[in-house]
């Protein structure tokens, strides 16, 4: 029975690429290396509610078509479109996303990724102050003192503790944990604040504060700290300051709470400036917690295709963007979009209820390997194969590392690749035919 | 079969020492050939300059850039060289464009070959993101393309030149060629990206780096060894320690020197030195900065084992990128810009910073002047390719803007008049009164390449070159270069025709065709008992110290369109 | 009895292993639920597993309580999901992300059930 070494996972940013699977008659009968939500990846596929055929919405209900109908029914709606609003494509290998692009520049839609609702805020703070950054490997390699502000990865990236950060082993690090200062940043005490060795607990919402005090402190004006900020007394942040400070190497990992908290990329802008002057005494970088194992590979693809990370308006034939006004939940609480192409990621679920509504009133066209509330909203249903389980491609870990996902099995569902593929080309053949 | 017959092209072909003939040129299944037949479409050149495609031998256009794009929206809707740069809507032949100096991948491609510009090479693929560079290569159409893969701080590297194991380094050289399809070996500030791990720097050639017990001067002696012993088609490609520091004019000749030992195993010089303009600095700091050109080149005309490109300056936005990671956290603070980093472990650093370069800052006219001093006293063009290290000088969309300064003297005049006085002081330019003609300029630009990479059938036109080709709309002899600067940038800005591989991909400055290009990579062989246990000393360091298994690191087939391998044979 | 809170919504292991099953039961059980410290439970008179009602300005949703030591007084958990998502706020401040994390709410102890995922988005097909 085929044994498959060093698969990659698909399904955090941690890209964990040591993944032994064990492949009989077609099936995975055994994960080796995988976290509780790559397991649950790997081997949910034979459990979970897969979307076993193209399907096209008729008096409300979603009745089973074959794939060329559901592509030209989607192609039409494409083309009957004057404001199509193209999402998420995360989940998915950079190739399919290439063509989710280039079908967007065709049809003059305007695409996002997921980094609307996770990291986008953190690409806004590195066109502000730039990214100060370094491959997960230099973490393991280096870092004496680490800090995860707003993150929990005890949920979130299960392996990233062991693999490349608290736990991990490397040349400059070969006692592991002992060797490391672990601080935790955070609202609540999560499971990774359990495992710190210092736990700072702010006040909801005032990142921006702490980061500022901070930066007040590195740069030798303790003197206009107040005694408490952020909920923190200031004597706790002199001591965050210097351990900081006085690390031979160190990292801040970041998350959601501080892209999605108040002053949202104001946070990630004023902790860009925090590593920057730390570098005045220390070497110190930032990387962000991505989630969707290849919403960085989005914003890779999307740059060097577009020259923009996300919320890239086709409109007016070349890129424009402007988030805040190009983003997905903009234009959907704008009520702007005609039309909806939701791809390998669900807006159904992770919208807020003013943006789903609008998606509730338009015609949506899906792509995903499993149902999912989108799919409740949705009316072209098209099914795909999973990638790095059934596809194979490309993806970009959170430290912007590409790597190549393998096929592990064979699959009766097209690929994303080729579903976006299809589908220009039936745009192409109505747009003629028009 | 398809032919194409050129006629009345006015030839410019350094390779032949052919200076501005009249002449045909036959092109036959994207070859140049000595005749066609009677069915060849012809393209009429009477009273255009013919040169072979432009070669960019060191230019930052596939990963790295990236991050510079990243970090600066901004950049995408900068139209500073109308035709050449801005927002520009997809059309039936050609894919939506943005950008100046860090344009979308498809705007690369298309202005070079508007340029007339043919190849380029990416100046530094770190191994690890390798995969990364060629996915951009993919992307880019038309021009063939090759890249130099990092090696200067890499921990097997300089644990093997530490130990003396020469076999094994170059053992692993060709395998770090092979694992990121790289072209050839780049050293940039050698040992600098490790120092820089722990936010330090090595101040010169005899700095140990930290842990690693072994000196720049040592790395580069190391690497050149391995590249001659791997008989590798370019020389070592070396961008030198204390790079933008006042003074470091004396380690770039050190460093220059150094290779003058180092015996070329191929018919090419034995060192690259690139964007010398950042290295030829002399004075003690900014306040007494000046240009210390005259005597790198002073050095370089004595000298026959090296080559090196410009760097030239820009006057305008830039973005710097390099794998100087030290340098690039010094702009950061020094200017008060945004600053992007990435470490890449065991291996480099790297950095990214946009920057602006004003001629009302003496210091920023005086780099300006530098990069057209080395130009102009470098008395070989042949030592030379032109280049402005693009984005780090100024972007490539530039080029012609820049070789009116190269050919006329009263424009670099124009130029020098809205200097300060202190600008004046610091530079010998305006003493400098050679003016290149078509026949250097197109050594600088393709011919020196050709050799340099040791690619016969690029930059030239000799029956069995490749057929790419530019044809700009300009007569010489019958215009002055020196006088009518205005016709030369016009021509250069927009080729009457590019062709690649005998496809038309220009024509008027407008694009005609987007064919793919190829990408060149190295396979150096390495005998079995040698390479093996080299191996073994890699899969510890993946074992142990890498986060991608080594499985997973190596660049796969399918990344590579048009693959060109190129074989060398190891002399152990 | 009703508290105010600030809501927050987050990754959960639990969330993301429902990821790509998010029509199961144990995607509603691992979304569907809000978190408070037990000093806040027993404020609101409620017990783990009772239902909740959450109200914003943006709407309501019924969730279930489920207590949590590691919550500082009046911050209240829901996981990232449907039922978060039914009353966060849709406002992206101008910079794109809507604000998913400190959403000020109100919240009691209600008989109705949470309804379940297709039933959460039908209301939105009925609007």
């Amino acid at each position: 029975m085929p044994v498959i070494k060093d698969a990659v996972c698909s399904l955090c940013g941690s890209l964990c690429d040591d993944i032994t699977v064990t492949v009989e008659d077609n099936k995975i009968t055994k994960i080796e290396n995988a976290c509780i939500l790559g397991h649950s990846k790997f081997v949910g596929m034979f459990e979970h509610d897969r979307i076993e055929t193209p399907m096209i919405r008729k008096d409300g209900e979603l009745v089973p078509v074959s794939y060329e109908e559901a592509i030209e029914a989607a192609a039409k709606i494409l083309v009957n479109s004057k404001r199509t609003l193209s999402y998420g494509w995360c989940s998915t290998s950079c190739e399919a996303i290439s063509g989710a692009i280039k079908l967007a520049e065709e049809t003059g839609s305007l695409i996002d990724s997921t980094a609307n609702v996770c990291h986008g805020p953190s690409a806004l703070a590195a066109q502000e102050k730039g990214s100060p950054s370094a491959s997960l490997g230099v973490i393991k390699n280096r870092a004496d003192v680490i800090v995860f502000w707003g993150c929990n990865p005890v949920h979130a990236h299960p392996r990233h503790m062991s693999r490349y950060s608290s736990f991990s082993k490397g040349l400059f690090t070969e006692k592991g944990r002992k060797a490391r200062t672990m601080t935790v940043i955070d609202v609540r005490k999560t499971d990774t604040a359990k495992l710190a060795d210092k736990y700072v607990e702010i006040e909801q919402g005032s990142d921006l504060l702490l980061v500022t005090a901070l930066r007040s402190i590195v740069n030798g004006h303790e003197d206009v700290v107040p005694e408490t900020i952020a909920g923190v007394p200031k004597a706790e942040i002199i001591e965050l300051a210097e351990t900081l400070k006085n690390g031979k190497f160190v990292c801040i990992f970041f998350g959601m709470g501080v892209t999605q908290s108040r002053s949202k990329y104001k946070n990630g802008d004023a902790m860009a400036s925090l590593i920057s002057d730390l570098n005045q005494h220390t070497k110190a970088v930032m990387i962000g917690m991505r989630g969707h194992y290849n919403v960085t590979g989005f914003g890779q693809v999307a740059t060097w295709e577009t020259g923009f990370p996300m919320a890239i308006d086709f409109a007016k034939g070349y890129p424009y963007y402007n988030p805040g006004e190009t983003g997905a939940n903009d234009l959907l609480v704008r009520e702007e979009p005609d039309a909806a192409i939701i791809a390998a990621a669900d807006a159904g679920a992770h919208f807020p209820q003013k943006a789903v509504r609008h998606l509730a009133r338009i015609p949506v066209i899906q792509i995903d390997p499993y149902a999912n509330p989108t799919t409740e909203l949705a009316d072209v249903v098209i099914p795909s194969a999973i990638v790095g389980i059934e596809a194979e491609g490309t993806a970009y870990r959170m430290d912007a590392i590409s790597l190549h996902m393998k096929k592990l099995i064979d699959s009766k569902f097209k690929t994303d690749e080729e579903i976006v593929k299809d589908l220009t080309v039936k745009v192409r053949e109505l747009k003629r035919g028009a | 079969m398809s032919e194409i017959l050129i006629k009345n092209a006015s030839v410019c072909d350094p390779a032949q020492g052919i200076n501005c003939e009249t002449m045909d040129i036959c092109i036959r299944d994207g070859k140049i050939v000595d005749s066609v037949s009677e069915n060849a479409k012809v393209i009429d050149a009477e009273g255009k300059l013919t040169m072979a495609g432009g070669f960019d031998g060191h230019t930052h256009s596939a990963g790295k850039i990236n991050v510079g794009r990243f970090i600066n929206p901004n950049d995408a809707r900068k139209n500073l060289v109308p035709g050449l740069s801005g927002q520009v809507a997809r059309t039936e032949k050609t894919r939506a464009q943005v950008g100046y100096n860090t344009p979308n991948t498809y705007a690369i491609g298309y202005r070079y070959a508007k340029l007339g510009y043919t190849t380029i090479c990416e100046a530094a693929i770190p191994l690890l993101a390798a995969r990364h560079t060629h996915e951009e290569f993919k992307e880019i159409p038309i021009l063939d393309k090759m890249g130099l893969s990092l090696f200067g701080s890499n921990w097997q590297v300089m644990e093997y030149i530490r130990d003396k194991e020469p076999e094994k380094l170059a053992a692993y050289i060709a395998w770090g060629l092979k694992a990121s399809r790289g072209y050839g070996v780049k050293i940039v500030n050698p040992g600098g990206g490790e120092a820089w791990g722990w936010g330090k720097n090595v101040s010169g050639l005899y700095d140990p780096v930290p842990n690693f017990d072994v000196t720049p001067a040592e790395i580069l002696m190391g690497l050149a060894e391995a590249n001659e012993r791997l008989q590798l088609p370019h020389s070592v490609h070396v961008h030198c320690n204390n790079l933008g520091k006042p003074g470091n004019y004396a380690t770039t000749i050190e460093t220059m020197k150094l290779f003058e030992k180092v015996k070329p195993s191929r018919d090419r010089q034995s060192l690259h030195v690139t964007h010398v303009q950042f290295n030829a600095y002399a004075g003690t700091s900014w306040r007494d900065f000046e240009t210390g050109a005259p005597m790198v080149s002073d050095y370089i005309n004595g000298a026959n084992h090296l080559t090196f490109d410009l760097g030239q300056v820009i006057f305008g936005p830039a973005v710097t990128m390099t794998a100087d990671g030290p340098v690039e956290y010094a702009n950061s603070r020094m200017l008060h810009e945004k600053w992007s980093n990435q470490d890449i472990e065991l291996e480099d650093a790297s950095g990214v910073v946009p920057l602006f370069y004003s001629p009302k800052s003496f210091v920023n006219a005086v780099q300006w002047a530098i990069g057209l001093e080395l130009a102009l006293l470098v008395k070989d063009p042949w030592k030379i390719m032109f280049t402005t290290d693009s984005p780090n000088g100024g972007s490539f969309v530039n080029y012609p803007e820049a070789f009116t300064y190269l050919m006329s003297a009263k424009r670099r005049e124009e130029v020098i008049s809205g200097f300060s006085k202190m600008a004046l002081d610091r530079m010998v330019l305006p003493g400098i009164d050679r003016e290149l003609d078509f026949y250097e300029l197109a050594v600088m630009t393709r011919s020196a390449q050709s050799k340099i990479y040791s690619r016969p059938e690029k930059g030239n036109l000799k029956a069995g070159s490749d057929a790419d080709i530019a044809i700009y709309d300009i007569l010489p002899g019958q215009i002055d270069p020196a006088t009518e600067y205005q016709k030369v940038k016009k021509a250069f800005s927009g080729a009457a025709y590019t062709l690649k591989d005998g496809v038309v991909v220009v024509k008027d400055g407008e694009i005609e065709a987007t064919p793919k290009g190829r990408i060149y990579w190295v396979n150096a062989k390495v005998p079995e008992n040698i390479d093996s246990p080299m191996q073994k000393d890699l899969d510890l360091k993946f074992k142990k110290y890498y986060t991608v298994s080594k499985s997973n690191y190596m660049v796969e087939d399918m990344y590579l369109e048009n693959p060109v391998e190129i074989g060398t044979e190891g002399v152990f | 009895m009703k508290i105010k809170a600030n809501l927050i919504s987050g990754r959960t292991a639990n969330q993301g292993a429902h990821l790509e099953a998010k029509t199961h039961k144990g995607y509603f059980d691992a979304c569907a639920y809000c978190e408070l410290n037990s000093a806040d439970l027993e404020k609101l008179g409620a017990s783990e597993g009772d239902s909740l009602k959450v109200t914003t300005e943006f709407g309501e949703v019924v969730v279930f309580a489920k207590a949590n030591g590691g919550n500082p007084d009046g911050l209240a958990f829901i996981p990232m999901g449907p039922w978060a998502n039914a009353v966060l706020s849709p406002d992206t401040h101008g910079c794109g992300m809507p604000g998913f994390k400190g959403v000020p709410a109100e919240i009691e102890v209600t008989d109705e059930k949470p309804l379940d995922m297709k039933s959460l988005m039908k209301k939105y097909l009925e609007d």
